[in-house]
């Protein structure tokens, strides 16, 4: 399989572009509202909580909310990088160069997990000043953000092509995804739950992904970080296929 | 002798619903010529241009552009085809050089600033390339995508419906543009439903309907083939009857004999000397005229007459 390295750059370069020039949209707005979630449940309500473990609770929030911003504005961008083109009719360009699967993924994708990675770090150094904390595991924390920027970008990109309107676009970020990174335990241990909702929490995906980057911060989370590990590769592979499958399909793409 | 640079046999795409928008399409297109595909809307035009360049899955058929499957060896053959779109379907934000560099590098080639700048510059683009593509005129905006399908300097490019829309002006404009691609070496297939458009540029013309092509020929041979000369003379005094002399002519009394109708030739001229002799037949004859109106049928009248043939048959 043969792999046109200009086409995925001018592909990625583009979209950072794009990202670039709604930077108010794409990295003020979204480092706002997690700077207020800390600010406000970190370090003014914070102070009144106990301790989870042996983390402070304001500390103890933050990779939940790193989490949550990342999974609502990875899936967001990449599935606008898609739609928009589709929508306006500009992927006809796309469509007719020679350029496949690999390319635009490592195009979309790419900078899709590239702006995730630069919102990520945004958000960690403005924590920073409500909340002091310490990262346990820098470079498993920077693999797994990374691993999660990946899986939810090409989730995105699934959905980009899927929705047949601004409002399908919005529903999964809005009535699936952010829910379930509340109910999964952005603001609590899944441990302190009383049974049988501790064990039925269990059931949320996203529990996963909170806890495995909690326990790259702290050291100790409510499942193995190997599992998270294990199910974050297992999804960023099951989303990998159902894009090939759409491009060799031409499902939503060519009539 | 003609190089085919693509080639459609048996191109056929049903779309699902069932609705028939390609039927069994066989076609080749030469090296270096203009060819205008002419058909009403929903002939099918577009999907052809679709299918050719991977925007629409064929149902059955083949497809072979440079010697080259489309089908397996889509890289390069895609590398070397370019399309302007009907719709002004481009990112309006962007600047306008932003946006013909995008589309080099996504064909896979390596930045060239001199030739983006040349072609802008043929294009009358050079300096609006800081302007976002929002701010040009309609016609500006066509400009840009001629230019972006060109940044990746195919040799077959696919125009569908370039001028649209668009003033006589801007027209006239774009037949200049798209003479300036031939003298360049770009195969140029054009679909459009003016007529005057395809007479104006097109080496040959292919006539689609209903997914069908009905015909294709040279556009001088077509317009010999089909073409008739039409003329009208008002006569000074009504007449009855024709005399036998005028009467060999194809012509026919109108207007209760008040004007003679000659229809006849071939597109070749032959009918412009036959009204000749007619003229001088009627004053052989003694029959006064106060007027001749002549007129060559265009490619528009050979087109509705083909069309009408068809439905024709079709009933």
């Amino acid at each position: 399989m043969s792999f046109n390295a200009r086409s995925a750059w001018s592909i990625y370069r583009r979209e950072l572009w794009r990202f670039l020039r709604t930077a108010f949209q794409s990295v003020l707005a979204p480092v706002l509202t997690t700077s207020l979630y800390i600010l406000v449940f970190g370090s003014a309500i914070g102070n009144r909580m106990p301790d989870v473990g042996s983390v402070d609770y304001g500390a103890f929030i933050i990779p939940g909310l790193l989490m949550l911003t990342l999974l609502g504005e990875t899936t967001s961008n990449s599935s606008f990088g898609i739609y928009m083109p589709r929508f306006t009719g500009t992927i006809y360009e796309l469509l007719s160069a020679p350029v496949g699967v690999a390319e635009t993924l490592a195009g979309f994708v790419g900078a899709a997990a590239t702006k995730s990675l630069i919102l990520a770090a945004i958000i960690l150094l403005t924590a920073r000043i409500f909340v002091p904390y310490d990262i346990a595991h820098p470079v498993f924390a920077f693999v797994f953000i990374l691993l999660v920027a990946a899986s939810f970008s090409l989730f995105g990109f699934i959905l980009g092509i899927w929705a047949d309107s601004f409002e399908k676009l919005g529903i999964i970020p809005m009535l699936i995804l952010t829910p379930l990174t509340f109910l999964g335990g952005t603001f609590y241990s899944i441990a302190d739950l009383p049974a049988p909702w501790n064990t039925v929490a269990l059931a949320n995906p996203i529990v996963y992904l909170v806890s495995g980057l909690r326990w790259t911060f702290y050291g100790s989370a409510d499942v193995s970080i190997w599992v998270s590990l294990a199910l974050t590769l297992a999804f960023l592979v099951a989303c990998t296929a159902i894009i090939a499958y759409i491009f060799r399909t031409g499902w939503r793409l060519r009539n | 002798m003609p190089e085919p640079i693509l080639e459609l046999a048996g191109l056929t795409k049903v779309f699902p619903g069932g609705f028939k928008a390609l039927d069994n399409v066989d076609l080749t297109i030469n090296r270096g010529e203009i060819f205008a595909l002419l058909g009403p809307n929903g002939a099918g035009k577009t999907t052809l241009i679709g299918a050719v360049c991977g925007l629409v899955r064929p149902t059955s058929g083949t497809i072979r552009a440079f010697g080259q499957d489309t089908k397996s060896d889509w890289r390069q053959a895609r590398a070397r085809i370019g399309l302007v779109p009907q719709e002004l379907s481009t990112d309006m934000f962007e600047p306008v050089l932003h946006a013909v560099e995008y589309s080099r590098g996504l064909f896979g080639l390596a930045p060239d600033p001199a030739r983006i700048e040349e072609i802008l510059r043929s294009l009358s683009l050079w300096d609006k390339r800081n302007n976002r593509i929002m701010e040009l005129s309609g016609g500006m905006k066509r400009r840009v995508l001629i230019a972006k399908a060109m940044a990746h300097e195919p040799d077959l490019l696919f125009l569908d419906e370039p001028t649209a829309g668009v003033d006589v002006e801007l027209r006239k404009d774009m037949w200049h543009q798209i003479d300036a691609m031939r003298a360049r070496g770009v195969t140029v297939i054009l679909t459009t439903h003016y007529i005057e458009e395809a007479e104006e540029m097109a080496d040959r013309v292919g006539i689609i309907r209903g997914g069908k092509i009905l015909m294709v020929d040279q556009k001088d041979a077509m317009m010999a083939r089909l073409g008739r000369t039409e003329a009208h003379v008002m006569l000074a005094q009504p007449l009855d009857t024709l005399p036998p002399a005028i009467a060999a002519f194809p012509v026919e009394l109108k207007e209760g004999g008040r004007s003679l109708c000659y229809r006849g030739g071939d597109g070749t001229g032959k009918g412009r000397e036959e009204v000749a002799e007619l003229t001088k037949a009627l004053i052989a004859s003694g029959i006064d005229y106060v007027g001749i109106d002549v007129r060559e049928s265009s490619l528009e009248d050979i087109f509705v007459s083909l069309l009408g043939d068809e439905e024709e048959q079709a009933a």
